[in-house]
């Protein structure tokens, strides 16, 4: 569908398409392996750095060695973890060749470009084992490691993420610390960081204390820088992150999409409200961010802050369907509008662009969303639900009818390894304007049933 | 970026690439729309000390060489002042050794007192042939050695390097732990990124950790004539006009008859660069970043329809063609930025070959031959030629081959005054 633009033409020659914002690749696929001691945040790496990947386009999972060992050996105490504990040895060592397993059959099986092995890797030896597997199969490697020497780090860590996990649900609070802080030492006296000499030919990156440093080695291709670029960008400061859209616009009203119109009397109530509302969030040094479009200014304009305009955060270019009705479409355009939702994150409105393009335009977005502390972004239906697949990991078919109604501002804060989301109606009201996916989406279809989703409108 | 001015400070011997990364990171800032400058020291000492006789000037016992190294340098930071503070400059790069605490103390110092934050960028480079080749690309033709033959040159220059080398202070893991820097070993192997404050200096960071000096050659063409072109109309989705298909091929013998290593081949999403890639026979990429700029309204349109639709657009694009959005569509500027992960992924890059259109070929080629925003809209991309650039020294020689198949002139010079009739005078078919 996406190779319609180029349909007289064999591609015979065309090897990839950068829709997004990553080539994709036909190259070896790329083993991320993490380092370090248990509570240097690896996991929340892990799952952030996929997260990322994924929604960029790379296909990419993690595999946990903790959650391969869970399902084999429920936990007692740190004993399991003592370095003379033949037993359990063989046992992690089976877990890892099995992750490891796994790992060969996403990436011939199913489609996966990146993976991501999370686990301690503390030693040389287990490191030396992965890159000689991952030579054999063809598979470049990236090491990730975590160094942290900062107990209050360490403790908080272990207050968020070790006390709830499943390995201490019949513990209370002192005993699953304790328990932990040995297993800990376990690991440390094994443990060998990457070495600036011995491991000169690996490529690498090494974090200290939570990003205030880097070493970066031997970084080998595109994938690996845009992975550096990202880990050098996001930080663990407690932030909140507000979405909203414009208020109810006029094209609104009528049911139209796209345009540049002003608010209608509801969205200008809205945007007092929000500002009102934002005032009394009390929020510490709150950046706004509005686009270029009218609708996004005039709400922000209420709030009495200061506001960046970003042309990224422009709503979807619908191409030849600006401004019309879905009725409209339907009328002019039926079989795109089958198309469209047939493969809505896919599908490009002619001389206009997909949710596909829009994840590429919002990338450097996203980027300075990581690097950024409190904010407000006051965007569009369609940007909206980018962003929010982003934040809360929704999948490509999810992402285009992720509900994002008007009038409500969305407060999320980063908690554990994912994301606090409050919801938050102004109560003011408003159209809705999303379209849930019809039963009928063939191009053969009556207009009724292409048009039996569509929201009131006046 | 309404925030305090940045000061880039370079850190290292001599011959380590420091103003090779000046200059480089300058172009580079300067295209995406951050003002910077750089300030060579270097420079300072040559328009000081008006003859240059040896490295005896550069040894640490030479008290009067110290005295004028030192104004020097505070010539140049007071010129940074003044870029910074009072000529809306937001980057100021300082080029020069820095190689002990004590001067970047100073510099340190210098910036706290003017608000300007600082950002360390030290190469550090161990390898003879490395360094033996950046003397012989850079360092003998500088004003410096005009009257030295190779070998005495490369004995001095060698000589000067050995006297930075007993006080010089690399950037300290401890000592420097509150500092702003990247620390760049053995030309991007290896980094050490310590502190990052701010967007701009990720930006830089990210940038520097891209750029190679690995030899390789870029060549910019634009796609086939189109029958667009042919009928005198901007923009849309056109095929190739047979002259076009006849330039398409002519490329591929070019090409071939090149014998590039590995040559990667980029095109746009639109249909002109990829019947013009096809011909190449070279596995290709298509880039959505790479499609013609949109005229949004003005699509299709040819320039006498434009001027008598929409004759006040048409003249407010004479007044200012780089920032000018067409309405629905897109301008210069926003080019540029949507071209930024083209330029970071040619970067990376070695031999490629970019098959792109008139607007977006300007863009490029201003970043690398550092054209201003001015210029930019007015650069000549004629369609059928070949531009090959080959990174040397610290800019890009550019050889232009004319692939001797006609086409139609669609470039379309500044008028002389932006009004109706001589709006029309400058036409292009």
């Amino acid at each position: 569908k996406f190779m319609k633009c180029c349909d007289i033409i064999e591609n015979l020659n065309c090897t990839a398409l950068l829709t997004s914002s990553v080539p994709q690749f036909t190259n070896s696929p790329t083993l991320i392996v993490m380092v370090g001691l248990p509570a240097r945040g690896k996991t929340y790496i892990s799952k952030k750095l996929t997260r990322y990947l994924n929604w960029i386009g790379v296909p990419t999972k993690v595999f946990n060695l903790g959650q391969y060992r869970r399902e084999v050996q429920s936990y007692k105490s740190f004993e399991f973890f003592r370095p003379d504990n033949e037993e359990a040895m063989q046992i992690r060592k089976a877990c890892a060749s099995n992750a490891l397993k796994d790992v060969v059959i996403y990436f011939s099986k199913e489609h996966g470009q990146v993976a991501v092995f999370d686990a301690t890797n503390t030693t040389r030896e287990r490191r030396v084992s992965i890159v000689s597997f991952a030579k054999e199969k063809g598979y470049k490697v990236f090491f990730v490691e975590s160094i942290c020497d900062d107990p209050d780090i360490i403790a908080q860590n272990i207050a968020d993420v070790k006390v709830s996990s499943p390995d201490y649900l019949n513990c209370d609070k002192e005993e699953a610390l304790a328990d932990f802080l040995k297993r800990i030492e376990c690991y440390k006296q094994t443990y060998v960081p990457l070495d600036d000499e011995k491991d000169r030919r690996l490529s690498y990156i090494k974090i200290f204390n939570v990003g205030s440093r880097y070493l970066v080695n031997c970084v080998q291709d595109h994938i690996q820088s845009r992975i550096v670029y990202y880990l050098m960008n996001i930080h663990v400061t407690p932030r909140s992150i507000y979405l909203s859209r414009h208020g109810e616009s006029n094209m609104n009203l009528l049911g139209r999409i796209g345009g540049d119109s002003g608010l209608s009397p509801r969205g200008h109530k809205y945007a007092t409200a929000l500002g009102t509302f934002i005032k009394s969030q009390h929020i510490k040094d709150l950046k706004v961010w509005t686009s270029h479009m009218k609708r996004t200014i005039q709400t922000a304009e209420h709030l009495g802050i200061p506001y960046e305009q970003w042309k990224a955060l422009n709503e979807i270019d619908a191409g030849v369907c600006e401004e019309m009705t879905y009725e409209e479409i339907q009328d002019n355009h039926p079989e795109e509008f089958a198309l469209r939702d047939q493969d809505k994150y896919r599908y490009r409105y002619p001389k206009g662009e997909s949710y596909e393009d829009l994840v590429h335009r919002l990338e450097p977005v996203i980027m300075e969303l990581e690097r950024q502390e409190n904010v407000l972004v006051v965007c569009h239906q369609a940007v909206m639900r980018c962003l929010l697949a982003y934040l809360l990991d929704k999948t490509a078919d999810e992402l285009p009818y992720l509900k994002c109604p008007l009038h409500t501002a969305l407060k999320l804060t980063p908690v554990a390894y994912g994301c606090k989301v409050e919801h938050v109606f102004l109560n003011i009201e408003a159209v809705n304007t999303h379209r849930e996916r019809p039963g009928n989406v063939d191009v053969s279809r009556d207009p009724e049933e292409a048009l039996k989703t569509i929201p009131d409108h006046f | 970026m309404t925030n305090c001015p940045t000061l880039i400070v370079t850190v290292g011997l001599p011959a380590r690439g420091k103003t090779y990364i000046s200059k480089k990171l300058t172009r580079y800032l300067n295209w995406i729309g951050v003002p910077t400058r750089e300030f060579n020291v270097g420079q300072y000492r040559r328009e000081c000390v008006k003859i240059y006789k040896s490295f005896e000037f550069f040894r640490p016992d030479n008290e009067e060489g110290l005295k004028i190294r030192q104004q020097c340098a505070s010539a140049a930071l007071n010129d940074v002042r003044q870029y910074l503070a009072d000529k809306g400059g937001q980057v100021a790069v300082f080029d020069a050794t820095n190689t002990t605490r004590e001067r970047r103390g100073t510099i340190t110092a210098f910036a706290e007192q003017n608000g300007f934050k600082v950002f360390f960028v030290e190469s550090v480079c161990e390898d003879p042939e490395v360094i033996a080749e950046n003397i012989v690309q850079v360092k003998l033709g500088s004003p410096d050695y005009t009257n030295c033959n190779t070998e005495e040159a490369m004995e001095d220059f060698k000589k000067r390097i050995k006297c930075y080398e007993n006080s010089y202070e690399t950037l300290d893991e401890v000592l420097d732990r509150d500092l702003s820097y990247i620390k760049i070993m053995d030309v991007g192997r290896r980094y050490l990124v310590n502190q990052v404050q701010d967007h701009i200096q990720s930006r830089i960071v990210y940038y520097l950790m891209n750029i190679h000096i690995t030899p390789r050659s870029i060549y910019l063409c634009r796609h086939g004539e189109s029958d667009l072109n042919v009928k005198g109309c901007i923009g849309g989705d056109s095929g190739l006009s047979p002259r076009g298909k006849e330039f398409a091929n002519y490329l591929g013998q070019f090409i071939q008859s090149q014998e590039i290593s590995d040559l990667k081949v980029w095109t746009s999403q639109m249909k002109r660069t990829i019947q013009t890639a096809e011909a190449v026979s070279v596995p290709y990429e298509q880039w959505k970043a790479l499609n013609e700029i949109d005229a949004g309204v003005c699509e299709e349109m040819m320039y006498e329809e434009i001027q008598q639709h929409y004759p006040l657009e048409f003249a407010m694009r004479d007044q200012d063609k780089y920032r000018y959005r067409y309405p629905k569509g897109e301008s210069y500027e926003d080019l540029v930025q949507r071209l930024e992960p083209v330029i970071m992924e040619l970067e990376r890059q070695e031999n490629i070959l970019v098959v792109c259109h008139q607007a977006i070929m300007r863009c490029l080629l201003a970043y690398f031959l550092d054209k201003t925003a001015e210029e930019l809209p007015y650069l000549k991309c004629p369609l059928h030629t070949v531009l090959k650039l080959t990174p040397v020294a610290y800019g890009c020689k550019v050889e232009s081959i004319y692939l001797n198949v006609d086409a139609v002139n669609t470039h379309r010079d500044r008028p002389e005054v932006a009004g109706a009739k001589e709006a029309l005078v400058s036409n292009a078919h």
